[in-house]
């Protein structure tokens, strides 16, 4: 309309949002790095939702991975390490409205930020948690991670790890009140598109563990998996990650698994034969802190006056 | 005691010091805090102190375990709990010892105590009690035996539970309290536990005033002076958390912590009322991180710890400095590093909140010296703290925390319950770090505001918030981030002096001490001494015009509740004495030789023991002369 700026249309067009608006810094992550593949299956997710960029956030402790907010385009928080999910937590705490995101390292989550990670999960707070494992510290330039495999060598340890590794899907399937819990790979895009839209759709706190391959420090650790699809064990269900035909294709090994069934859950995140990728376990009915932690919110503020001189009446002599 | 009852001697004092002590559990602290009220209502100046056992419930009989209250009344407004008391009422003689062991007594004092152990069934218990009357005697203390637990079982089955109140009626017919305030205190306290409750209350009461009436042939007038506005009686604790609901907070996250934990308790009862909500979280670091993650998302947050939080905490405080988020954090001193004396008092984590974190973290530092700032300074602290984006740290201790006094009723306003900012459109052209370089000011987009997205970041970064190693960036950031400190030492004023402006020897202080050395100065200058005081209540920055103030006197002086080596130690080389805290930092800022005092006996610093240390100074002084 000749004259008349866009904004002043009194029905102005609907929003759309297209990919470069959660397109943020170019990414310096190495070339072959597993997180590029995650960045941009959410960047997709976010366009595909249409998550509007400011009332999308995304929390992240420090490491590789964490440097994902800076990539995005939305509202970011990169803290400090191991502490993404308090962070996260205290932001859902009284914005129900944000669409929240997480995104942690082996590190981050499973050695410095473990006691968190257990209280978050029983907290089941509206978000999507993606634990990006390398098994490695890469950042700080390759010591053994929790999840690192006996025997891993590393600046740590030359000779090789000592520990049997750590696994974050039986941990994450011990806690109370676990609610949404599954497994993908960064190899596979669709199948991280397709986990994260899951998790994102879950109402409670959605744990998500990425494979993520670091070219760096642990080359070919995922070869094998990648070059013989047998040892991935592909879960399936129609209450679990939908995958199409093309994708299950890839997989030679797949297995109707009810996401219902905890006690069948944990049984295959146990498993060391084959690496389970797919929904492991979705409780729709846990319990959420972020409802006990948003009452309230309404109360105006001549009521709050009130209530506040009621309070210091209480004192009165 | 004969009985006297017709003409009692009535003794006259501007003030008194009352004690409760008892084995934990059997009430002591429930009366004495009831006496506190009941005399702060009737128009006296009140101030008390909880006498607190580390444990829950440990053994009976036992110095460790004695529990209860100090209440000191007053004719004029009372600031600290003062010097030895004058009355005490004890339910065994074990745990008078822990009483005796801080110099809580002196020869005079004159002791209700339990007469029930000389006929108790075990032999070393009466032999006990037998050896501590004989002790007490020779420390010249006046012991009245007397029957609690026999007149009780008149009214009780088992007069562990109820003794007390009989107690609090035995006080209030020696201090001529009138019982109807005693009631309505009864009722406040116990009316949620029904009437049977209430009535064997009020008997015991009544039984311990008659007892006293018929047997006790001397009365204490403290003379009242009834306030003409409304007065509250709260601990600072109590006060933090109504400051916390009055400032508007939505969020309080915590984790339990001597003696910072009565805050959360009452928020936990109320912060609904106000629709704030209380975390309990998993520890003090994650307490802290949902903290600030709510301010961040716009929502206004406060956390409350003491000093071993405190440090857990600092690697968050410094992400708050580095990001430049407003966030409150409450800081209950007690005593000691590491775990130390739990519910004892220390002015130890000043320097802590000041500089306890790596690299440079520039921080607004309040200090509470009283436990009305408690209340107020948590709401100057949220403005602050969202004026100038950065965190404020208010500093309180187990004396204002535990300690009760009464004081005007404080006014509120609406405005203090406004959020932050709203969530209308971000102005793109204005970066999310767009520093004022006078002031090191900017405003903050936050989540919903659209066009405002940037990614927060504790790594050094410009202007956009974007990453960057540059030297002059890093330079300029730590820059920006101090000089809020200078913008807001710009607008304080220059702190008030106790006393004249000028003269020989100024007393420095902070935080809780201010009462007891106020009434040391008070004392001194009565008798012509040239002697003033100041209290700071903001440590970083420091209050303007200090240089100024100490070159007016000729000594300076601080008295601190935390360590120092002593001036006169001869094992101690002067360069390398360790000066207490506040006096480190006066020195460093002003270049003035600022001398200092300090103890740590966690508990608060009477006043007659600092009028001592001051007129050694004060007589030095005038032999130099």
């Amino acid at each position: 309309m000749f004259g008349v700026e866009e904004d002043w249309l009194a029905e102005p067009k609907p929003r759309c949002l297209v990919l470069e608006d959660y397109v943020g810094l170019t990414p310096r992550w190495c070339p072959g790095c597993g997180d590029h593949s995650v960045l941009g299956a959410l960047q997709r997710l976010a366009r595909d939702e249409q998550l509007p960029p400011e009332q999308t956030v995304v929390v992240s402790g420090i490491g590789c991975s964490s440097r994902f907010p800076h990539y995005m385009k939305t509202y970011g928080f990169h803290g400090l390490h191991g502490r993404p999910l308090p962070v996260a937590c205290g932001v859902r705490a009284r914005r129900p409205d944000l669409h929240l995101f997480v995104v942690t390292g082996d590190g981050d989550c499973c050695a410095i930020g473990t006691a968190h990670w257990i209280h978050a999960i029983r907290y089941n707070m509206k978000m999507t948690v993606l634990l990006l494992d390398n098994q490695i510290y890469g950042l700080t330039k390759a010591q053994t991670s929790p999840t690192s495999r006996a025997g891993q060598k590393s600046n740590t340890h030359p000779y090789g790890a000592t520990l049997e590794p750590l696994n974050p899907l039986t941990v994450t399937l011990g806690i109370a009140n676990a609610s949404f819990v599954a497994q993908t790979v960064d190899w596979n895009p669709p199948h991280v598109y397709a986990t994260l839209r899951e998790a994102h759709r879950h109402e409670g706190l959605a744990f998500v563990r990425i494979l993520q391959r670091c070219p760096h420090y642990m080359e070919g650790a995922w070869d094998a998996l990648q070059r013989d699809p047998t040892g991935a064990l592909l879960l399936t269900h129609p209450d679990g990650i939908p995958v199409d035909d093309a994708v299950a294709r890839t997989f030679r090994n797949c297995l109707e698994h009810d996401p219902a069934d905890l006690k069948a859950g944990r049984d295959l995140a146990a498993r060391q034969d084959v690496v389970p990728i797919g929904l492991f376990y979705r409780n729709r009915a846990a319990g959420r802190y972020d409802q006990a932690t948003a009452a309230g919110l309404g109360m105006s503020a001549s009521v709050r006056l009130k209530n506040v001189q009621a309070q210091i009446d209480r004192f009165l002599i | 005691m004969s009985s006297q009852a017709s003409s009692p001697t009535i003794e006259v004092v501007a003030q008194h010091i009352v004690e409760f002590v008892s084995d934990s559990g059997e009430g002591a602290q429930t009366a004495g805090q009831m006496f506190g009220s009941v005399s702060a209502r009737m128009g006296n100046g009140v101030w008390t102190v909880e006498i607190i056992p580390a444990e829950i419930e440990p053994p009976h009989r036992s110095r460790a375990g004695a529990s209860g209250n100090r209440i000191r009344i007053a004719t004029e407004p009372v600031t600290n709990l003062g010097a030895t008391a004058d009355v005490v009422v004890a339910f065994n003689e074990q745990v008078l010892y822990s009483r005796i062991d801080v110099d809580a007594l002196r020869a005079g004092t004159l002791i209700f105590l339990e007469d029930a152990w000389a006929s108790a069934p075990e032999e070393e218990v009466r032999r006990a009690y037998a050896e501590a009357l004989r002790d007490f005697e020779e420390r010249g203390y006046r012991v009245i035996e007397t029957p609690i637990e026999r007149e009780c079982r008149k009214l009780l089955d088992d007069p562990r539970r109820g003794k007390n109140m009989w107690c609090l009626g035995l006080l209030c017919a020696i201090y001529e309290r009138d019982l109807a305030q005693v009631d309505i205190e009864l009722d406040r306290r116990l009316g949620k536990k029904g009437q049977g409750v209430l009535e064997v209350n009020r008997k015991l009461v009544r039984a311990g005033f008659d007892w006293a009436v018929e047997n006790v042939g001397f009365r204490f007038r403290v003379p009242v002076r009834p306030s003409t506005e409304p007065l509250v009686v709260m601990t600072g604790n109590h006060a933090v958390a109504l400051g916390i609901m009055a400032a508007g907070f939505d969020v309080c996250a915590m984790y339990p912590i001597t003696p910072a934990t009565s805050v959360s308790h009452h928020l936990a009862a109320h912060f609904h009322e106000v629709s704030g909500f209380l975390h309990q979280a998993e520890d003090e670091i994650a307490a802290i991180g949902f903290a600030l993650g709510a301010s961040y998302a716009g929502k206004t947050a406060v956390t409350v710890t003491s000093g071993p939080g405190l440090a857990l905490k600092t690697e968050f405080i410094g992400l708050a400095v580095m990001a430049e988020l407003p966030l409150v954090v409450v800081v209950v001193q007690r005593g000691s590093p590491s775990t130390g004396l739990p519910t004892r008092v220390e002015q130890g984590d000043l320097l802590a909140a000041l500089h306890g974190a790596p690299g440079d973290a520039p921080k607004i530092v309040l200090a509470c010296s009283t436990i009305e700032e408690c209340f107020h300074f948590v709401i100057t602290a949220r403005k602050l703290a969202e004026e100038f984006r950065c965190p404020v740290i208010v500093l309180s201790d187990a004396n204002l925390a535990t300690g009760q006094t009464p004081f005007r009723r404080p006014e509120t306003s609406v405005e203090w319950l406004a959020p932050p900012v709203d969530q209308s459109p971000w102005d793109t052209s204005v970066r999310p770090y767009e520093w004022d370089s006078r002031t090191g000011l900017s405003e903050r987009p936050i989540p919903g505001q659209r066009g405002g997205e940037y990614v927060l970041t504790g790594l050094a970064h410009d202007e956009a918030s974007h990453v960057a190693y540059e030297s002059a960036t890093n330079q300029r950031g730590m820059a920006m981030r101090s000089r809020k400190l200078v913008t807001l030492q710009r607008s304080l004023r220059p702190p008030a002096i106790y006393g004249d402006p000028t003269g020989e020897l100024l007393v420095v202080g902070w935080g809780s001490t201010r009462g007891a050395i106020e009434e040391a100065v008070r004392a001194l200058r009565e008798e012509g001494a040239s002697v003033s005081s100041l209290t700071l209540r903001f440590l970083s920055p420091l209050e303007p015009g200090l240089t100024e103030i100490f070159r007016r006197f000729r000594q300076v002086l601080t008295i601190e509740l935390n360590y120092s080596d002593d001036s006169d130690d001869p094992d101690v080389p002067r360069e390398n004495r360790r000066l207490s805290q506040l006096a480190q930092l006066l020195r460093s800022h002003t270049l003035v030789d600022v001398d200092c005092w300090s103890r740590v006996p966690g508990v608060p610093l009477p006043p007659d023991m600092i009028e001592r240390v001051l007129r050694a100074r004060l007589t030095l002084a005038g032999k130099d002369a």
